[in-house]
C-alpha cells in the first residue's frame, strides 16, 4: 500500500481544525485522533449516548475534506448489506437479453464484473481514491459475527470477492467506530483499534460547547445551564442528561426567552433534559422544586 | 527515534500495568511504543491519552492506568524532596485557607493543582524516621479543612439568593466537585513524592485499586458501593441483550402448517421450505429471598436491584426481604421505581424485625412458608441471598428442604469466601446440603450466575 501523507501536523492542529468546523475537543481527543491518522489504526469511540460519538466522525470528515461513507450497524446486519451483494436482477437481465449464441463462459465472466456488483459501505471504502472517512456507527448492536468480517477488513483494507479476487484499499480510509457498550465488543477487535472514552465533558468545556452551539445564549446563562445539568448527573439518574440534551435545554430556554434558569424555568422545562418519569421525580425531591 | 532507556522504562510501565490487571498484549506494547515515537512526549497530557487509547480499552480500567501513569512519568520541573528547604518557614495556614477559597470559588483547575502541590510540600510533610521524610495527604487536609470552607464558598456562590432551593443544591454540587478535584491533586501529589522517594514499584502495589466489578461485596466501602450500583443498569442491559440473541439464536418451535403450504404454492404444492413458528420463551417466575441485616445490606440491596432490574426477563418477579422475621417488599421495586429510594424504604416501611434485629433464618424461613405458602411453585425459581449466619439460632433446615423441593430451581447466593462456609456460627454447609449454594462475592461473579440463571 503505497504510504500516504497524514491529514494532521500534531496534535494542536487536530484541535485547531475540529475547532474551526465546530466540534470542541480535548487533548485526549485530539491526540487520539491525531493518532489513529498517523498510524493508520481505526478509532473506536465509546460512551454514553449524546456526548457527540457521531459527531466527532463527522467533524473529522469535515475538517479533513474527506467523504463520508457511513454503515449503520443494526441486529441482523450481514455481509450483503455490509460489504457487498452481486446485483442479481441485473444479471438476470444480462442473461436474458443477450444474443443466444453467446457461449456460457463469456456470458459469466461478464455476469460476474463490477458493473454487476453492488459495493456496500465497507467495499466502497476500501475502493474509494479520495481521502474518505468510514464511519461505523453503534457497532454493539450489530451482532457477533459481524465483528469477524470487520477484523479482516479493517487490519488488512482488503476484501477478497471469490468471483473478482482480492480489492486492496487504493487509499487506506480513516475508520471510526462507534459504541454505546450494551454489549462488550471483542478483545480483538478491541486490540485492532485506538481506544477512545467519550463521557460527559468538564464543566469548562461543556460552557464552551453551549457557547458555540448556540450563540445566542449569554455566558450567565450557559453558565448555569451547565451548572443545573452537572448537578443533575451527580444524581443517579437512569439515564443522565449528555451533551445533547445541554444544548436542547440552552436551544428551548433561548425560544421560550427565559434568561435565568429558577425552579419554575427548570420544572417547565425538565422534560427536554430528563427522559424518565421516576428520574424526573427524584430530581425534583433532590433540587427542592416542590 | 525513542531511545532504549526509554523503551526499557516503557516495558517496565506495560508489565505494572499487567499486575495491576489491565490486559496489555504484546501488540498493544508494540503500539505503546510507537506511540512514543509519535506523540511529542515533552506534552504529559499528550503522552498520558496517547498510551490510554492504546493499552486501555476498558473505562473500568482508567483510574489504575492515571495512578500509574503518574508514578512512572512523574510530572517534571515541580519542586524534588532534595530540593526542598530542609527547615521550611512554617506558612500561615490561615492565609492558605483564604487562598483556597479563593481558588475553589474560581473554579480554575490548573490553578487548584497547583495550589494543591504548593500545599503538599507545605504542610504534608512528617519526619518518618531520622533523616527520611514522608508526605501524607491527611495532614495536608487537616490543616486546610477544606469541609469547614463550605459554609463560606455557599454564601459567596449564591451572592444572596435564597438559601434551600434550586440554586443551593446546584451550588453545593459545584463546591462538591471542585472539593474532589482538590483532594484528587493532593492524593496525587504525595503519591508522586513517596515514589520519588522509594521507586514507583513499591507504591503502586498500594496505590492500585481492584476493578469496580471486582471489588468484594462484603468489604465495599461507600463510594465502591456507589459505583457498584452505577454499574446495574447496564449490567441488566446487557444480560437482557445477551438473552435476546439467544433466543433468536435458538431453535426454532413448532411446525407452522398453515404458512408451510402457502409458500409450497410457489413450488407446485412441494414444500420445500418448512416454516416453524417462533419458540415460545419460558418465562419462569423468580422469587427472591433475601437478608437484609447489617452485615450484608450492601450485597443484598444491589442483588435486588440488579433482580428488580432484569424483571423484564420473568413473568413474575417478587422479592421478599427478612432479618428475623420476613416481609414481601416486591412494591417497592415497581416498574419505573427509583432504585435509591427503594432500598430507602424498604429498610424504612417494610415489616423486617421481630425480635431483636439479628439475623434468624429458622424464623425468616418458617414465616415466609407459611405466609405465603403459594409463592414457590414448579414454575419457580427460587434466589435466597445471605451469608448463612443464624446467630447461633435453629437453622430451619426442614422448612428450607420443603422450600426447594416445591420450586422448580433454587440458588442460594452467599457472598462470603467457600473456605469460611461453616465457621462460627455460619450453617451454610448444612445448607449447602440442601440448596446449590453459590460464591457471590463481587460484581463478575454474580454477574455470571444470572447469566446462568436466566431462562433460554
Amino acid at each position: 500500500m503505497p504510504q500516504q501523507s497524514p491529514q494532521f501536523a500534531s496534535v494542536s492542529d487536530v484541535g485547531k481544525r475540529l475547532a474551526a468546523v465546530g466540534y470542541l475537543t480535548d487533548p485526549a481527543i485530539a491526540t487520539t485522533v491525531f493518532l489513529a491518522d498517523r498510524l493508520g489504526k481505526p478509532l473506536l469511540v465509546e460512551g454514553p449516548a449524546g456526548v457527540g460519538k457521531t459527531e466527532l466522525a463527522k467533524a473529522i470528515a469535515a475538517a479533513t475534506g474527506s467523504g463520508l461513507i457511513r454503515l449503520q450497524c443494526y441486529e441482523g446486519l450481514d455481509e450483503a448489506r455490509a460489504l457487498y451483494e452481486w446485483n442479481y436482477k441485473k444479471q438476470l437481465l444480462r442473461i436474458q437479453a443477450g444474443p443466444d449464441d453467446t457461449d456460457w463462459h463469456s456470458v459469466h465472466d461478464d455476469v460476474f464484473s463490477e458493473e454487476f456488483l453492488l459495493a456496500r459501505p465497507l467495499l466502497a471504502a476500501i475502493r474509494q481514491q479520495e481521502p474518505t472517512l468510514l464511519l461505523i456507527d453503534e457497532t454493539d448492536k450489530a451482532d457477533v459475527e459481524v465483528e469477524g468480517l470487520l477484523l479482516e477488513v479493517l487490519s488488512d483494507f482488503q476484501v477478497t470477492i471469490p468471483e473478482l479476487g482480492t480489492i486492496t484499499a487504493v487509499r487506506r480510509p480513516l475508520v471510526v467506530l462507534t459504541s454505546n457498550a450494551t454489549r462488550e465488543l471483542s478483545e480483538a477487535l478491541k486490540r485492532r483499534c485506538l481506544y477512545l472514552y467519550l463521557g460527559y465533558p468538564s464543566a469548562e468545556r461543556e460552557r464552551e460547547i453551549v457557547l458555540s452551539r448556540v450563540p445566542d445564549i449569554g455566558g450567565a446563562l450557559a453558565d448555569q445551564i451547565v451548572r443545573t445539568v452537572r448537578a443533575l448527573r451527580a444524581l443517579e439518574l437512569k439515564k443522565s442528561p449528555s451533551i445533547a440534551e445541554t444544548i436542547d435545554w440552552a436551544h428551548t430556554l433561548l425560544a421560550l426567552g427565559l434568561d435565568t434558569l429558577d425552579e419554575e424555568a427548570l420544572r417547565s422545562t425538565l422534560g427536554v433534559v430528563l427522559k424518565h418519569a421516576s428520574d424526573h421525580v427524584r430530581a425534583a425531591g433532590e433540587l427542592r422544586l416542590n | 527515534m525513542t531511545r532504549p532507556g526509554l523503551l526499557s522504562h516503557l516495558a517496565d510501565f506495560v508489565r505494572a500495568l499487567r499486575e495491576a490487571g489491565i490486559p496489555v498484549g504484546v501488540s498493544e506494547g508494540i503500539d505503546a511504543a510507537v506511540v512514543l515515537g509519535t506523540v511529542d512526549v515533552l506534552d504529559r497530557r499528550q503522552l498520558r491519552e496517547g498510551l490510554a487509547s492504546v493499552v486501555v480499552k476498558r473505562p473500568v480500567h482508567r483510574p489504575n492506568f492515571d495512578a500509574l501513569f503518574d508514578l512512572w512519568w512523574p510530572r517534571v520541573g515541580g519542586p524534588t524532596t532534595t530540593d526542598d528547604d530542609p527547615d521550611p518557614p512554617v506558612p500561615d495556614p490561615e492565609a492558605l485557607r483564604a487562598e483556597l477559597a479563593r481558588l475553589l470559588l474560581d473554579g480554575d483547575d490548573d490553578a487548584l493543582r497547583r495550589f494543591a502541590r504548593e500545599a503538599v510540600a507545605a504542610l504534608g510533610r512528617a519526619e518518618s524516621t531520622p533523616g527520611r521524610q514522608s508526605f501524607f495527604s491527611y495532614r495536608v487536609l487537616r490543616a486546610l479543612s477544606p469541609d469547614t470552607l463550605v459554609a463560606q464558598l455557599l454564601d459567596a456562590l449564591l451572592a444572596g439568593a435564597d438559601r434551600g432551593g434550586l440554586a443551593e443544591q446546584v451550588a453545593r454540587n459545584t463546591i462538591r466537585e471542585r472539593l474532589a478535584t482538590l483532594r484528587a491533586a493532593i492524593e496525587e501529589e504525595v503519591r508522586r513524592r513517596a515514589a520519588e522517594e522509594r521507586g514507583p514499584d513499591a507504591v503502586a502495589r498500594s496505590t492500585v485499586r481492584p476493578l469496580v466489578d471486582q471489588v468484594d461485596f462484603l468489604r465495599a466501602q461507600q463510594q465502591d458501593l456507589a459505583a457498584l450500583r452505577r454499574t446495574v443498569a447496564p449490567l441488566a442491559r446487557r444480560l437482557a441483550a445477551r438473552l435476546a440473541a439467544k433466543r433468536r439464536h435458538g431453535r426454532t418451535g413448532r411446525l407452522d402448517f398453515r404458512r408451510t403450504v402457502r409458500s409450497s404454492l410457489a413450488t407446485g404444492g412441494v414444500p420445500i421450505l418448512t416454516h416453524h413458528r417462533p419458540h415460545r420463551p419460558h418465562k419462569p417466575e423468580l422469587v427472591v429471598l433475601c437478608d437484609v441485616s447489617g452485615s450484608v445490606a450492601g450485597f443484598s440491596h444491589f442483588t435486588l436491584m440488579l433482580t428488580a432490574a432484569l424483571r423484564e426477563q420473568f413473568s413474575r418477579v417478587r422479592a421478599f426481604a427478612f432479618v428475623d422475621t420476613c416481609d414481601e417488599v416486591t412494591r417497592f421495586f415497581a416498574p419505573g421505581a427509583d432504585l435509591v429510594t427503594a432500598t430507602q424504604r424498604l429498610s424504612r416501611e417494610a415489616d423486617l424485625v421481630w425480635f431483636d434485629g439479628h439475623s434468624d433464618y429458622g424464623h425468616a424461613f418458617e414465616v415466609f412458608a407459611e405466609r405465603w405458602p403459594e409463592a414457590v411453585g414448579p414454575k419457580t425459581s427460587l434466589l435466597v441471598l445471605g451469608d448463612g449466619r443464624t446467630n447461633y439460632r435453629a437453622p430451619g433446615t426442614a422448612t428450607l428442604r420443603g422450600l426447594v423441593t416445591r420450586a422448580r430451581h433454587a440458588y442460594w447466593l452467599n457472598p462470603e469466601p467457600r473456605p469460611q462456609w461453616g465457621s462460627g456460627d455460619s450453617v451454610s454447609d448444612v445448607y449447602a446440603e440442601h440448596i446449590e449454594m453459590v460464591e457471590c462475592r463481587n460484581a463478575e461473579q454474580l454477574a455470571a450466575f444470572v447469566g446462568r440463571l436466566l431462562p433460554v
